[in-house]
């Protein structure tokens, strides 16, 4: 597959990173008399991300969101498909190239405490990527500078000579932020950076996020398991099932109006904490566990678990993403500034007008009445 | 009178940052009624205190651990029970969930033996009828194939079958009552609907009596009958759910619900985070907990220990321990004002 930055379907707007066919395939394990099927962790996925903008992978656990931002950044190899960073193919360079590419492009991970190492102080911490990229060089220089990212994300000077195990949760992932934004990347792909901390200081770290993107123009790539979180902070969002992208839209348009069986049933699992709400509405609950990616179900790979599935299609074809039908008409019109909502089901339409239920056979003339 | 009823439960550990001898207090002074047939919720971040609650009513915590107050539970006192008689009432009566089901089975023996176990030590029944309701248990909370699960070993299940068969074995004897941490904590959110809904139609269809530790409001919002909202180890505020949520009075409850993104609220409205974190606290005698952390913290927060009161306004049972709560407002239209103008 080709990569185009400027080709469809973003092509009126200015893509800063664009995947194509990207795929994540592990060695998986065979026995003796079985050859190994590779763990496809991610299975072609084509993804824009704009200039600017907040771009939210959401899926359970296992979906491959987190791979797939890995493989973004050429953390983890791909093992097919490009990945186009600033109209540099990020998959066509030699490691020392790949190695200053990564000023561009840097990564914030769920839990600090991991990703700190906790013998060095936050100076030599968030210093360390100055040095590497051979930034604000002298210790006078550097020390201003790393002062100046504390600052930024909101803690004291003082900070600098202190180690990670003296800090909360959530400093420490101002920490971890600092050092991602070291060098000024264009690019952060943010994994869970949220939930490894208490609820009440969530808020605050959403809102640094924020303000930096606002403050430094940055473009974020952030991936969560938590619906709200990525509704309340993306611009547009992409919703991952078994290593691919099941339904991208805008994040308004994703959350009014849900087309793919599975975001409908991740949205009304959802708890959200008002018992008006929680009392009022229908959940439409799934069977079964997620199948493995080493023996992924054939056709839509939802199929084995989804609530509308059909007697055809389903189970042998796999559905692209493509953008819907208007009833009896072509595709609908994208308002202006908007982006195309896109659907992988082969029966988004008949689902969108409720001529289909969960749990219901299309050619069952009972299960078309109007909701 | 209530099935299980928590009076004046108090816990502390030797060994707090201080000196050797000094006692660090996780909870202090928590009452709180679980009824027959009801969920109560047991809200808090960590450090509050909620999980030690329950584990302090299970007699599980470490024998270092000082423990005081009573916990009815039938009209006997678990905390002053023998561990002997104790053990004759931990997996009959009362059952326990907790949040990582891969530390709390045994990794050695199949699940379905860990279920028989149950049976056969509290019913005395004989291994093929224990086997039989293994299996039977195993089907009910949903999981498929269970004759053949019932061999496996917990590492050979998913994260949500292995939450359901510990839900499985804590309802093995049926059990009166049923401790819940964070009990879809671990788990996904089309899997923690599944267990939700599970441990709803226990509790409406059995009469089982539920107490649910989470620090999750939606979770609350949708199982709970009454909500117990814990911080730094005492309780600050106590409703039934539909009033904590129209009504929330003191200002940590408030904060919480401000703080967290809904699924359901527009975009872009700016996330109103409580500053500071979770240890930055202020002893309990020294006046409120929460007040290094709240917006509408004065004098009269500190120096004096605040009692835990009903709160007039309300028209049913609202327990508040605050000197300044939330101005009482249906929210609404004067939260968004305040939030247009922040």
């Amino acid at each position: 597959m080709t990569a185009d930055a400027t080709g469809a379907p973003d092509g009126q707007h200015d893509v800063l990173l664009s995947a194509r066919g990207v795929a994540v395939h592990y060695p998986g394990r065979g026995s003796l008399l079985r050859r190994p099927a590779p763990v496809r962790a991610v299975d072609g996925v084509d993804l824009d991300v704009r200039r600017g903008e907040t771009y939210g992978l959401v899926g359970e656990s296992g979906c491959g969101k987190s791979t797939l931002g890995r493989a973004l950044l050429r953390l983890t190899e791909p093992t097919a498909g490009s990945v186009v960073l600033d109209g540099v193919d990020l998959r066509s360079l030699e490691p020392e190239a790949l190695r200053r590419a990564r000023r561009q492009m840097q990564m914030v991970f769920q839990d600090p405490m991991a990703s700190l190492d906790p013998r060095m102080d936050v100076e030599a911490a968030v210093g360390e990527p100055l040095r590497a990229h051979g930034l604000a060089t002298g210790r006078g220089e550097r020390g201003r500078r790393v002062r100046e990212l504390l600052g930024l994300v909101g803690l004291p000077a003082s900070a600098a000579t202190r180690y990670p195990h003296e800090f909360s949760g959530g400093q420490r992932q101002r920490i971890g932020i600092a050092r991602a934004l070291a060098v000024e990347p264009s690019l952060v792909v943010a994994d869970e950076p949220v939930s490894a901390l208490d609820v009440s200081v969530q808020a605050q770290v959403l809102n640094l996020l924020e303000d930096l993107q606002t403050q430094l123009g940055l473009t974020y790539v952030l991936i969560a398991h938590d619906l709200a979180v990525v509704r309340h902070t993306s611009d547009r969002v992409g919703v991952m099932y078994l290593g691919g992208v099941v339904e991208e839209a805008e994040s308004d348009d994703l959350y009014s109006q849900p087309l793919h069986p599975y975001t409908l049933s991740l949205m009304s699992a959802v708890p959200v904490p008002d018992p008006v709400v929680e009392d009022t509405r229908e959940r439409i609950l799934l069977t079964g566990d997620l199948p493995s990616p080493a023996d992924p179900p054939s056709g839509c790979r939802f199929h084995t678990r989804c609530p509308f599935v059909q007697p055809t299609r389903c189970a042998d074809e796999r559905p692209v993403l493509r953008e819907l039908g208007m009833p009896g008409v072509g595709a609908p019109p994208v308002r202006a500034g908007g982006s195309p909502h896109r659907v992988a089901c082969h029966w988004a339409e008949a689902i969108r007008d409720g001529q289909l239920r969960p749990n219901a056979s299309a050619h069952d003339p009972a299960a078309t009445a109007p909701a | 009178m209530a099935l299980l009823e928590v009076r004046d439960l108090s816990i502390s550990f030797p060994g707090g940052s201080g000196r050797g001898s000094a006692l660090s207090k996780a909870v202090d002074g928590v009452s709180f009624d679980v009824e027959a047939g009801q969920v109560a919720g047991l809200v808090g971040e960590s450090g509050s205190g909620k999980s030690v609650t329950s584990l302090a009513v299970m007699g599980l915590l470490p024998h270092t651990a000082r423990v005081g107050g009573s916990a009815s539970f039938d009209g006997r006192d678990l905390l002053a029970m023998p561990e002997r008689e104790l053990e004759g009432v931990r997996g009959r009566d009362v059952a326990m969930v907790f949040q990582d089901p891969m530390t709390s089975l045994n990794p050695v023996v199949t699940v379905g033996t860990q279920i028989t176990e149950v049976l056969r030590r509290h019913t005395g029944a004989s291994r093929r009828a224990a086997r039989d309701e293994a299996g039977e248990l195993l089907a009910r909370v949903g999981i498929p194939a269970p004759v053949r699960r019932l061999r496996e070993y917990p590492h050979q299940l998913s994260g949500g079958m292995r939450q359901r068969a510990m839900i499985a074995i804590a309802l093995a004897c049926s059990p009166k009552l049923l401790i819940a941490d964070e009990p879809t904590t671990a788990l996904d959110v089309t899997i923690q609907a599944q267990v939700l809904e599970l441990m709803g139609e226990l509790v409406r269809e059995r009469g089982t009596a539920m107490l649910l530790i989470t620090h999750d409001l939606g979770v609350v919002a949708g199982l709970c009958d009454t909500v117990t909202v814990m911080y730094s180890g005492r309780v600050v505020e106590r409703a039934e759910r539909h009033e904590l949520f129209a009504r929330p009075r003191h200002r940590y409850t408030s904060g919480l619900l401000a703080s967290v993104p809904r699924l359901d609220a527009p975009r872009g409205q700016r996330l109103q985070p409580i500053p500071g974190t979770p240890r930055d606290v202020i002893g309990w005698d020294a006046g409120c907990a929460f007040a290094p952390r709240c917006s509408a913290a004065d004098d009269a927060c500190r120096g004096t220990e605040l009692p835990l009161v009903q709160d007039p306004t309300a028209s049913g049972r609202h327990l508040l321990r605050c000197a300044h709560p939330v101005p009482d407002q249906r929210a609404d239209e004067p939260a968004d004002e305040q939030e247009r103008s922040a």
